[in-house]
């Protein structure tokens, strides 16, 4: 693999990871802590979203990103032609 | 059958067990030892991992600790989790692909630099040895209040257990145990949180009844704010710290999470960079099914409780009551002498004391499970505390065989005599664990929070920084995790053991909790090694190229030995 394919190959890793960690960031420290408050006012069932956000929901979410991060690393892996044979 | 009698049993069973496997996974060379041979399927090294992370803490304490906290709780539940996405995203495949085995063995490598291995040797040392202390008591309460043993016979039959398969197997051993610990820890803390779910809100999955209605109609949640409101307590679901302490000690725990030496360690014994990735996944779910059902049994615990306790006679308590008054976690003094147990929140009027790492504990037993329930969950906090005691213990031997002799005092040393050293690590470190167990320093508990704190000051930036900037160089780096260490331990002597002239909350600088000051520290971490790097030369074209080198999967063999 030349130089050129290997940037492109991390800066798309990069892109992955700002979107990824910009969701976890949103719903944990987001959702969960500085808006809590606000997002308390509404509810789902027996809990209040903000309070859901911090002792489930985030938790929740934190599982679905890795399992997402992993799909699209294996994706561009072998799209560049690194994966481990 | 009583109690004790099952209690026997199950823990015998499970004690057996685990013998059996260590005697069937012993280590034959180092690369055994350290990394069990780099062999270990994703899924394995994924329970392993969540039985290895999920200490005495998680299984006794969190709960409790959550009942108590109410919404501040979220704080151990997110910066507990979330750090495995850090984990998985930016650390796990790349220390992979650098297939070496241990954390010192990356910053000394990357930083070319004995004094960097060295700094992160002894790093990883301190947050060990207080970690494990803390996993050693937590065996000794499970054995005094349920087998009646005195604690510290209990932690002597802890210690040997731990000893026989730690030294034994290393890491390889270490793993399979922990594969069957987390099948014991997780059915032991799920079966009651089935069971007691199920009779407060009909509904059996823990996470749901959490949201969901108590026999009255009204919701758990609501239910439980307006008894707490009624008893003077903070409302259960809004908590009473300040927004940005919640944000400093959810970061801190998260980085922290990120840079603890033996969760990382077990990232090197999958054999792919792709086996890393999904592993973390793995250990995540298995985690998260502990930690989403954590926060609903704090809460049926703490409705249960202030049912059970509140405005009720002393002299009509169940006998749990009487059980735990007699270790000393439940006091009570009549203060008005009416013969009720007012639970307030209110200090001069409050009658009761409980200590919350019964909760757990006695949870089944608040609830009325059968017996066999009850002995389950001893056996379980035993696993989730003896995992978690050996992975430290492998970490502290392999930094004392690996780190410090092989890498430093004795190059030439051979694979027999570096297995032996590892082996006498193990055992030395077990004996020492052993005795604060025993003999627990008074700042134990605190400093095992506090761990987290000194992991994010220190190693995280310096890995992190290590993978994604190629200009880092020894200077910046050094300098980063001295003064990011040192910073957290300023602040830690001085707000928590009252040195430099101590000082109560009101003055912590922008209201940070010790807690949360290592989300700090690890900021100043990072500055600090980024205009420090750009002012000194950068690192020789072999380390840039080591980095260039980890970033693509390819080419990872098994971890090697150099």
């Amino acid at each position: 693999m030349d130089k050129t394919q290997r940037k492109i190959y991390w800066n798309r890793n990069l892109n992955y990871l700002l979107t990824l960690l910009s969701i976890w960031f949103a719903v944990s420290f987001g959702a969960g802590i500085l808006f809590a408050e606000e997002l308390n006012s509404i509810r789902i069932g027996g809990f209040k979203l903000g309070f859901w956000f911090a002792q489930q929901g985030s938790i929740y979410t934190f599982v679905i990103l890795i399992f997402i991060y992993v799909r699209l690393m294996n994706k561009l892996d072998k799209d560049f032609d690194v994966d481990e044979k | 059958m009583d109690v004790q009698t099952w209690t026997y049993i199950i823990v015998g069973v499970t004690f057996a067990l685990y013998i059996g496997i260590a005697i069937w996974s012993r280590a034959g060379s180092t690369k055994e030892f350290y990394v069990a041979g780099g062999g270990v399927s994703p899924l394995a090294n994924g329970m392993a991992t969540a039985a290895d992370w999920m200490s005495a803490a998680s299984f006794i304490s969190m709960a409790g600790l959550i009942s108590f906290m109410g919404y501040d709780g979220a704080v151990y539940l997110m910066g507990w989790t979330g750090g495995y996405v850090l984990l998985a995203l930016l650390l796990a495949p790349y220390l992979r692909k650098f297939g070496k085995f241990t954390v010192p063995d990356f910053i000394g490598d990357r930083y070319y630099s004995d004094v960097a291995r060295t700094v992160a040797v002894i790093c990883a040392i301190i947050v060990s040895f207080t970690y494990v202390a803390g996993q050693m008591r937590g065996v000794g309460v499970v054995f005094s209040r349920f087998l009646e043993v005195p604690i510290n016979t209990g932690v002597i039959i802890g210690m040997a257990l731990v000893f026989f398969y730690a030294v034994l197997g290393g890491m390889k051993g270490i793993t399979y145990t922990q594969v069957a610990q987390y099948c014991v820890l997780i059915f032991a803390f799920m079966v009651p949180a089935f069971f007691i779910s199920f009779q407060l809100t009909g509904n059996v999955l823990p996470q749901l009844g959490f949201g969901g209605t108590l026999s009255d109609g009204t919701y758990l949640l609501d239910k439980l704010d307006q008894l707490h409101v009624e008893l003077g307590f903070a409302e259960y679901t809004s908590g009473s710290k300040s927004t940005l302490d919640v944000f400093a000690i959810t970061l801190a725990l998260m980085a922290g999470t990120a840079g603890l030496p033996h969760v990382i360690v077990r990232f090197f014994t999958v054999p792919k960079v792709k086996d890393a990735r999904i592993s973390a996944g793995y250990a995540l779910i298995l985690i998260a099914i502990l930690y989403t059902t954590a926060p609903a049994i704090a809460a049926f615990a703490r409705t249960n409780l202030i049912n059970t306790v509140s405005n009720k006679p002393y002299a009509d308590m169940p006998e749990w009551f009487s059980n735990w008054e007699k270790t000393g976690l439940i006091k009570y003094e009549d203060k008005n002498g009416d013969n009720l147990i007012q639970y307030v929140a209110d200090a001069e009027k409050n009658e009761l004391i409980i200590d919350r790492d019964i909760i757990v504990l006695a949870n089944p037993e608040i609830a009325k499970l059968p017996n066999w329930v009850i002995a389950l969950v001893a056996a379980g906090g035993l696993a989730a505390a003896l995992s978690t005691a050996a992975g430290l213990l492998l970490v502290i031997s392999t930094s004392v065989a690996h780190d410090l002799i092989k890498k430093q005092i004795k190059p030439d040393i051979s694979e027999k005599g570096e297995l032996l050293w590892a082996r006498i690590g193990a055992a030395v470190a077990v004996v020492v664990a052993g005795y604060f167990g025993i003999n627990p320093p008074g700042f134990v508990a605190a400093v095992v929070a506090l761990a987290f704190g000194l992991a994010a000051a220190s190693f995280f930036p310096a890995i992190i920084l290590g993978i994604f900037d190629k200009r880092m160089n020894k200077e910046g780096a050094i300098a980063g995790m001295v003064v990011g260490i040192t910073l957290m331990l300023f602040y830690m002597v001085k707000f928590k053991f009252d040195a430099f002239g101590g000082g109560g909350p009101d003055d912590w600088w922008f209201g940070i909790s010790p807690e949360g000051f290592g989300a700090v520290a690890m900021c100043v971490n990072v500055i600090v090694s980024l205009v420090i790097s750009r002012f000194t030369p950068p690192a020789p074209e072999d380390v840039t190229e080591m980095v260039e080198n980890i970033r693509y999967p390819r080419g990872a063999g098994a971890a090697q030995d150099h």
